[in-house]
């Protein structure tokens, strides 16, 4: 555990002091900062919020963001979502399988990428989208498929 | 084409009026102050009611009716606004989210102010990284400007508002499955009744509203209920934002006067098809609703319309599918979303839209067995009407009216061993 992650806890149930509302917030704040949600990681939030660690186990497991195994720096999601399928994105995810050398779900051996699909990301008009660490990419046509692993990203 | 004027998507008008002195430079939280003025929240639920404002995440259900719902035992009120939008096809919410957040904002002060809710939550999208800090930030200026705190614009009335974040799960957008996950566990439904109205957040009476919904409160106390029914029908008054996705020119939201045919918000607002291509089937209300077909693109883009065509206005989200698409491939890929999305809790829902997905991705790539059409019917019948929360339904949709409308289609594939539009396996990680 880390110290600070206790002063976010009490920052979390501040905010949110009513049943357990506190804990998304805390799983999203600290996975900002470990990459993912380790059963150490889980062990320790379940201490700081006084629950019980199957429980924060379940309520992680429940949720595609909140990841159990390590992330690569770049997490890149392509929506697999119908108008994105239409529009190319299965293309676009065997594309950058092969340009990275893996499958969706996996990442890179270097810690550098982590491909995952995504179901429908709201931005149809767009087809097909990606997101990099949750920041959009539109129209990402084959062409522009390198153009995904490129470029400074935020964490 | 674009209409004489917009409302809620003012922003594609105004630039950076997500900047809070932009958005009061154009009537923004005048709205608030004028129904703050008159004092008078009761007067502000009728408005509405008259007004036949209904809701705009899904389901229709009028506005008013379900503020008036709460009951009046003084407990504490919340009002919690759903913008975990993911319903394939529709992408409105986020635009309205992260270009012009003050106006959910200020929606959401009249809406507390009406329903006398001091504590309001916003559920927002994990995915939606952007649209959490515009949120975040508009409302951190709304209370530097004394639009929210205590004793807001010296009304007496005070709001505190809160931004939440899911963490991907569709079935959040369920509202009672959004209020478990806003208390901190799993997104599973709960049974209803009780509904949020006497039992919703926190155990407290609960007004759950689509981001949309609430963004028309702005305008509508601006302009009056009679305004708002100067647009669409009787029953289905005032705007609807439609999404618009597929092969046409200008994919994108739209604002249109409800009962707008189809046929307009396609070749008028949307441009047309690209290259003139035909038009197949049209999902004209989010991927959970039934396909219309071409012959039905008269049909006016209003609930009881849309619903006598059979299908459902929905969510607005309206897919075009064009006449080189292989609908078995379309039905494929949307249960294969309801698969990953299902939350498991009921066996005709989890176990269903595995095996579906399954035989309908069989079928695409040349697999499919006499009987299977036959499977897929039964299947359908064995998890419609029979599990806990609207998604196992909403499954079946487009699947079903697809067999409907497509069977030669559907048929061909089995007996040729191969899809007749030539359409490799869509990409899925499970099975194929």
């Amino acid at each position: 555990m880390k110290p600070h992650w206790e002063t976010w806890a009490k920052e979390a149930k501040t905010e949110f002091p009513k049943a357990n509302s506190a804990l998304l917030p805390l799983l999203h704040r600290i996975q900002g900062e470990e990459g993912y949600l380790s059963s150490d990681t889980i062990a320790d939030v379940a201490h700081l919020l006084d629950l019980a660690v199957p429980y924060v186990e379940s309520v992680v497991s429940f949720y595609s963001l909140f990841y159990q195994r390590p992330t690569g720096r770049r997490i890149i999601h392509v929506c697999t979502g119908l108008s994105c399928a239409l529009g190319g994105s299965d293309e676009l995810m065997h594309r950058l399988e092969a340009k990275l050398g893996i499958q969706e779900g996996q990442t890179t051996p270097d810690g550098e990428y982590t491909l995952l699909e995504a179901e429908c990301l709201a931005a149809c008009d767009k087809a097909p989208v990606a997101q990099v660490n949750l920041r959009y990419r539109e129209s990402v046509d084959l062409e522009a498929a390198d153009e995904l692993l490129k470029g400074e990203v935020e964490s | 084409m674009s209409q004489a004027r917009r409302y809620l998507l003012r922003n594609q008008d105004i630039p950076d009026i997500d900047r809070i002195e932009v958005y009061e430079a154009n009537q923004g939280y005048q709205a608030l102050r004028q129904a703050l003025g008159q004092n008078d929240p009761a007067a502000l639920v009728d408005m509405v009611k008259a007004s036949g404002l209904r809701g705009r995440g899904g389901a229709g259900f009028p506005t008013g009716v379900k503020w008036s719902f709460l009951p009046d035992d003084g407990r504490p009120r919340y009002l919690v606004v759903n913008s975990d939008e993911a319903e394939p096809g529709t992408f409105k919410d986020r635009e309205l989210i992260e270009h012009n957040p003050h106006q959910l904002i200020e929606g959401m002060i009249i809406s507390s102010y009406a329903t006398r809710a001091r504590e309001a939550y916003i559920y927002c999208r994990g995915e939606f990284r952007r649209g959490a800090e515009q949120l975040r930030r508009a409302v951190e200026e709304a209370y530097r400007r004394g639009y929210l705190g205590d004793n807001i614009l010296d009304s007496g009335f005070s709001l505190d508002i809160k931004v939440y974040r899911g963490a991907g799960a569709y079935i959040c957008g369920e509202e009672s499955a959004l209020l478990e996950s806003l208390e901190g566990k799993r997104g599973n439904p709960r049974l209803k009744p009780p509904f949020p109205a006497v039992a919703g957040l926190y155990g407290m009476p609960t007004v759950v509203n689509n981001v949309e919904t609430i963004c028309n409160l702005p305008p509508l106390v601006l302009n009056g209920a009679a305004w708002y029914r100067t647009m669409g029908t009787e029953k289905s008054p005032g705007l609807k934002i439609m999404s618009v996705s597929g092969p046409v020119n200008r994919p994108g939201n739209y604002e249109i006067p409800l009962a707008t045919p189809l046929r307009v918000l396609i070749d008028e607002y949307a441009g047309g098809m690209r290259e003139q291509r035909g038009i197949k089937a049209v999902i004209p209300g989010g991927s959970s609703v039934p396909v219309l077909t071409a012959d039905q693109l008269d049909t006016p883009l209003d609930y009881e319309s849309v619903l006598a065509a059979g299908s459902m206005l929905g969510s607005g989200g309206c897919i075009v599918i064009d006449e080189h698409t292989c609908m078995v491939g379309v039905s494929a890929r949307l249960l294969k979303f309801y698969r990953e999305e299902s939350c498991g809790k009921c066996t005709p829902c989890r176990e269903g839209t595995y095996w579906m997905t399954d035989v309908l991705n069989r079928i695409e790539v040349g697999e499919g067995k006499p009987g299977d059409l036959e499977l897929i019917a039964d299947m359908a019948d064995n998890i419609g009407g029979k599990v806990f929360c609207p998604l196992g339904d909403a499954a079946l949709g487009v699947v079903v009216s697809a067999m409907q409308h497509f069977a030669e289609e559907f048929e061909v594939h089995i007996k040729e061993h191969a899809c007749p539009m030539g359409a490799r396996l869509y990409y899925d990680t499970v099975n194929y």
